[in-house]
């Protein structure tokens, strides 16, 4: 009798546990600023869709779809949440590839929705995998930049595939402690000489697509080589690039395509140099690791992210209302404060300015070039490589199969 | 047991039920019963398993169609003509299965003194206690003990701030192979010490005092009786090590730098959608714990599991 | 012997098991987001933030129901293969048990992607059952080995004892032979469910949206910010399996019928 009451003890520990968890999600935490927007917000930023399915279901670049649990002013998800009762559940990707394969998943009715940076976007379309929509349903696209409204990365032949979500930049950073003189172009890592000081504490990016950053590079130090458009690569400068890397690998500590791995090396000086995005900065910078992060002379590359709905998605007016609501001031200015990027609509500069969280910057709008076409333009941003070069060298380039394949035996 | 002998007397003045009656037929036929026994699992490791297995494997010998990113099913063997002229894939190969027979002896050499001690010198209260102690990290989730190593093994870490207190030049590891093979070794640590704890276990006491009676030493008694007696128990336990460092993924891109074959077969799969090539890779890791598993069925290691 | 060197080994050995478990308890204090080492600032807020979460209970409550559904199979169709293959001859008995080990001597991910693969192709969703027929897969060798284990050390002769006497077979099994292997079971069960619990390579190629606590870890892992919560996490999962595995090992300590030291 004695042991089977002992017995039981773990089984009820275990019910009991079960049972609260069974229980529904709770409130959004009672947080001052933009957690309080009303439901109208929501709801007028879509107003033309359907009642919610009452589920939704994402991929995200990490830090995407934030619901205050990080930082308790970064929340757009509750927001959300209580206006249209779509519950959101969001799977975080390290790579546009992994998104690709994700977003197909079960014959692409598991996951309604990506933010695909544009590498990914037009391998999606192609395939017909993500559906088209009519964009004047929202109201506030009309105010998103105009250099994004028909960018070619998400509208194709007229049609838009999606709506802009944000970009920004891979850019340079370094700890100031230890890298002298402070760099200002990408010879730090993948110059011999200039990197000699810092071998073995060099990160790269862990994706096929940062052959294109060497690319980048090369673009400026090699113009023997003719390289236009780091994504078009022929043949001989496709090599040129692999073996570029190739001769950068022992220099190298690691690649990362998790964020806390790479804010985990430079806090640690495990690496002290490498391509990163703006939430590692910001993060590390909230830590007061002393890191910088610059643009380089050579220009970076980048990522333009957009929201596209799957073409069998299971729950498509749900997707819809997400959709419009990242296109709200509100949920832009959240999201490019939080995670360091521009946001698609300018009308977020005026919440901007005033600041939204902990990581408020002055004259954030500016820093950001959020408005400036010109700069937009000087940025490389990521989209898939294909044979078709898309100008006067016909179907000569290499396309992304390759890019894959070279991109393991590089890393070794 | 505490049932009296009557509560087994059936009642016989009462017919018996018709479940009972199919019990009792059931009972005699032998076959019947081997059959019904067998028909669940049977079902479901063929159909489920075996079945999958089979799919894969003849994926490997489709290939991906680079201009539309689909799978084209006719059969071909440029997966595999890939793989054996790309020396990356040998060299990933070799490394993997090294680091795992690394990680397979080191783990004996440290499990064998705690099983010892817990099966033949621990009293019976603290054997509970240190085989809870054995199984606990098990349950600690194996992503943050991952994490914890980074930690330690880091510059500036626990490793490195150890030996410069103690006045030693620090030692951090980082992303060597030498990370690699601490961080394995230690998390199969408790799958290599359970099959040997329980092959110590089964060996009569009578044995040792036979040996000590007929003279042996104590030497002598452990390499002429124990070893022997514990060889299954070793095997069994290295199949555990052995596959599971050769098929992770997860552990190398946290404490690693260089790919190994699980990380190749995962990026081929879920990064670039390359289903046929990770299968044809995949291939690497089935034949070599196939010819593993023969051999150490050998060895006895099956009944020591 | 070196009776004395043994148990330093011993000691030296547990120390190696437990030292990144100190650290991971270590940091479930740690003040700040990010993972530095030496710890600057002690703190107990993420225990809170930890348990407000409601997405790590239903992470949890999602692996508990996995691990029981996953367990239960394994239970079943273990004994009964455990049974066929101990105490019937019968062709193929070699293949059958060589068979069942693969689940767990084959690399987790040529499982996952086997499975994933198959899932796709019969066209069914990603839901808690694939999941669990994923788990249940490898779990149920783990049963199959204990009972089998037990079936070896126990003798026949009690049961046809048993039938003697005037036992019908129903009753055989209830009064004589399900006590033997009652305690394989509740250890082989326990085991099943641990390594359930904390999978996570096949439940990552068999999950859709579905977020079981390895999955939850994983993701909240990558973001720097919800380290600590995940420290509290991992600490709350040892804390909680003491007892049910004290209990384990206090089970498999006994020995079966018919089977000793001596």
């Amino acid at each position: 009798m004695h042991r089977r009451a002992i017995a039981a003890l773990p089984a009820l520990a275990i019910v009991l546990a079960a049972c609260s968890g069974g229980a529904s999600p709770s409130p959004a935490p009672q947080a001052t600023g933009p957690a309080a927007t009303p439901a109208a917000t929501v709801a007028a930023a879509a107003p033309t869709v359907g009642p919610g399915e009452g589920s939704l279901n994402l991929i995200i670049w990490a830090g995407y779809a934030e619901d205050g649990t990080a930082v308790p002013e970064y929340d757009w998800v509750h927001p959300f949440e209580l206006a249209t009762g779509c519950k959101v559940s969001s799977k975080p990707a390290g790579t546009s590839d992994e998104m690709v394969t994700l977003m197909r998943q079960g014959g692409g009715s598991v996951y309604d929705g990506v933010s695909a940076s544009g590498d990914a976007t037009l391998r999606l379309i192609g395939a017909g995998d993500v559906a088209a929509i009519d964009p004047s349903i929202f109201p506030d696209f009309a105010n998103v930049a105009s250099f994004l409204q028909n960018a070619p990365h998400y509208v194709v032949d007229g049609k838009h595939y999606g709506v802009p979500h944000g970009w920004g930049g891979n850019s340079l950073m370094y700890r100031t402690d230890v890298v002298n003189p402070a760099p200002t172009s990408w010879d730090v890592v993948f110059d011999p000489t200039k990197s000699a000081p810092y071998v073995g504490k060099i990160t790269d990016y862990d994706s096929p697509i940062y052959i294109a950053d060497a690319a980048l590079y090369l673009k400026a130090s090699r113009p023997d080589l003719g390289i236009t458009d780091p994504y078009e690569l022929t043949q001989p400068q496709f090599d040129a690039a692999v073996a570029l890397l190739t001769a950068q690998r022992p220099n190298v500590g690691d690649y990362w395509s998790d964020y806390a791995k790479e804010i985990d090396n430079f806090t640690s000086k495990a690496v002290v140099v490498g391509t990163t995005w703006p939430y590692q900065v910001n993060t590390l910078l909230g830590a007061n690791v002393p890191v910088k992060s610059i643009v380089p002379t050579e220009g970076m590359t980048g990522w333009a992210d957009t929201w596209m709905m799957s073409a069998h998605a299971a729950h498509p007016n749900c997707m819809l209302k997400w959709m419009g609501w990242m296109l709200t001031p509100q949920a832009q200015s959240m999201v490019a404060e939080s995670f360091g990027e521009s946001p698609a609509n300018p009308k977020a500069c005026d919440l901007l300015d005033k600041g939204v969280g902990p990581y408020k910057l002055a004259s954030f709008c500016t820093a950001y070039h959020v408005n400036d076409s010109a700069y937009y333009s000087t940025i490389a941003f990521w989209k898939t490589p294909l044979a078709n070069c898309g100008d006067s060298r016909g179907t000569t380039c290499v396309d992304y199969s390759q890019w894959s394949q070279k991109w393991t035996q590089i890393k070794g | 047991m505490t049932t009296s002998p009557t509560a087994l007397v059936p009642k016989s003045a009462a017919p018996a039920s018709l479940g009972r009656r199919v019990l009792s037929a059931l009972y005699v036929r032998k076959r019947l019963q081997l059959a019904l026994l067998l028909a669940a699992p049977t079902g479901w490791f063929v159909v489920l398993y075996l079945g999958s297995l089979a799919v894969l494997l003849v994926t490997a010998f489709w290939f991906l169609d680079p201009t539309t990113s689909s799978i084209v099913r006719s059969l071909t063997l440029q997966n595999f003509v890939t793989l054996i002229s790309e020396p990356v894939y040998r060299t990933i190969a070799l490394r993997t299965v090294t680091i795992a027979a690394v990680v397979t002896i080191t783990d004996a050499a440290i499990a064998f003194p705690i099983a010892y001690y817990m099966a033949r010198v621990a009293a019976p209260r603290p054997r509970s206690i240190l085989f809870m102690l054995v199984l606990l990290p098990l349950w600690s989730s194996y992503l943050v003990r991952v994490y914890a190593w980074r930690v330690i093994l880091s510059p500036g870490g626990l490793l490195d701030w150890f030996f410069t207190t103690i006045g030693l030049p620090g030692l951090s590891p980082g992303f060597s192979d030498a990370s690699m093979w601490l961080v394995f070794s230690y998390l199969w640590l408790p799958y290599m010490i359970l099959p040997i704890y329980a092959g110590l276990e089964r060996i009569p006491q009578s044995l040792f005092e036979a040996s000590a009676d007929l003279g042996g030493r104590g030497w002598m008694t452990f390499r002429r009786i124990v070893v022997p007696l514990v060889l299954p128990a070793l095997a069994a336990g290295s199949i555990f090590t052995f596959s599971l460092t050769l098929g992770d993924y997860i552990t190398p891109k946290l404490v690693s730098n260089t790919q190994f074959i699980g990380n190749v077969i995962y990026d081929s799969q879920g990064v670039s959608n390359n289903v046929p090539f990770a299968a044809a890779f995949a291939v690497v890791p089935i034949a070599i714990m196939a010819a593993y598993l023969l051999l150490a069925r050998r060895l006895g290691a099956f009944d020591a599991l | 012997m070196g009776r004395l060197g043994l148990r330093i080994a011993t000691a030296a050995g547990f120390a190696f098991l437990y030292i990144p478990i100190v650290v991971i308890v270590l940091y479930a204090f740690n003040a700040q987001r990010v993972q530095a080492w030496p710890i600057q600032q002690y703190s107990t807020e993420w225990f809170a933030a930890a348990f407000e979460s409601p997405s790590v209970r239903a992470a949890f409550a999602l692996s508990v129901e996995i691990g029981l559904g996953a367990t239960f199979v394994a239970l079943v169709l273990g004994s009964a293969a455990a049974f066929a293959v101990q105490r019937y001859r019968f062709f193929g008995r070699e293949t059958i048990s060589f068979a069942l080990v693969l689940p767990i001597a084959l690399p987790g991910i040529v499982t996952g992607m086997a499975l994933n693969s198959t899932i796709n192709a019969a066209g069914i969703g990603f839901t808690i059952f694939t999941i669990i027929v994923g788990h249940a897969t490898f779990c149920i060798v783990v049963v199959y080995n204990n009972v089998i284990a037990r079936l070896r050390r126990s003798s026949r002769s009690i049961e046809e004892a048993s039938m003697d006497l005037g036992a019908d077979p129903w009753q055989t099994f209830r009064y004589i032979t399900f006590p033997v292997i009652r305690t394989a079971l509740v250890a082989g069960g326990l085991l099943a469910f641990a390594l359930s619990f904390d999978e996570i390579i096949v439940t990552t190629f068999t999950a859709g949206t579905q977020e079981t606590l390895p999955i939850w870890i994983f993701s909240h892992l990558r973001l720097p910010n919800q380290r600590p919560i995940v420290n509290v996490v991992a600490v709350f999962l040892i804390v909680l399996s003491a007892a049910p595995v004290y209990l384990a090992s206090r089970l498999s300590g006994s020995t079966g019928v018919g089977g000793s030291r001596t």
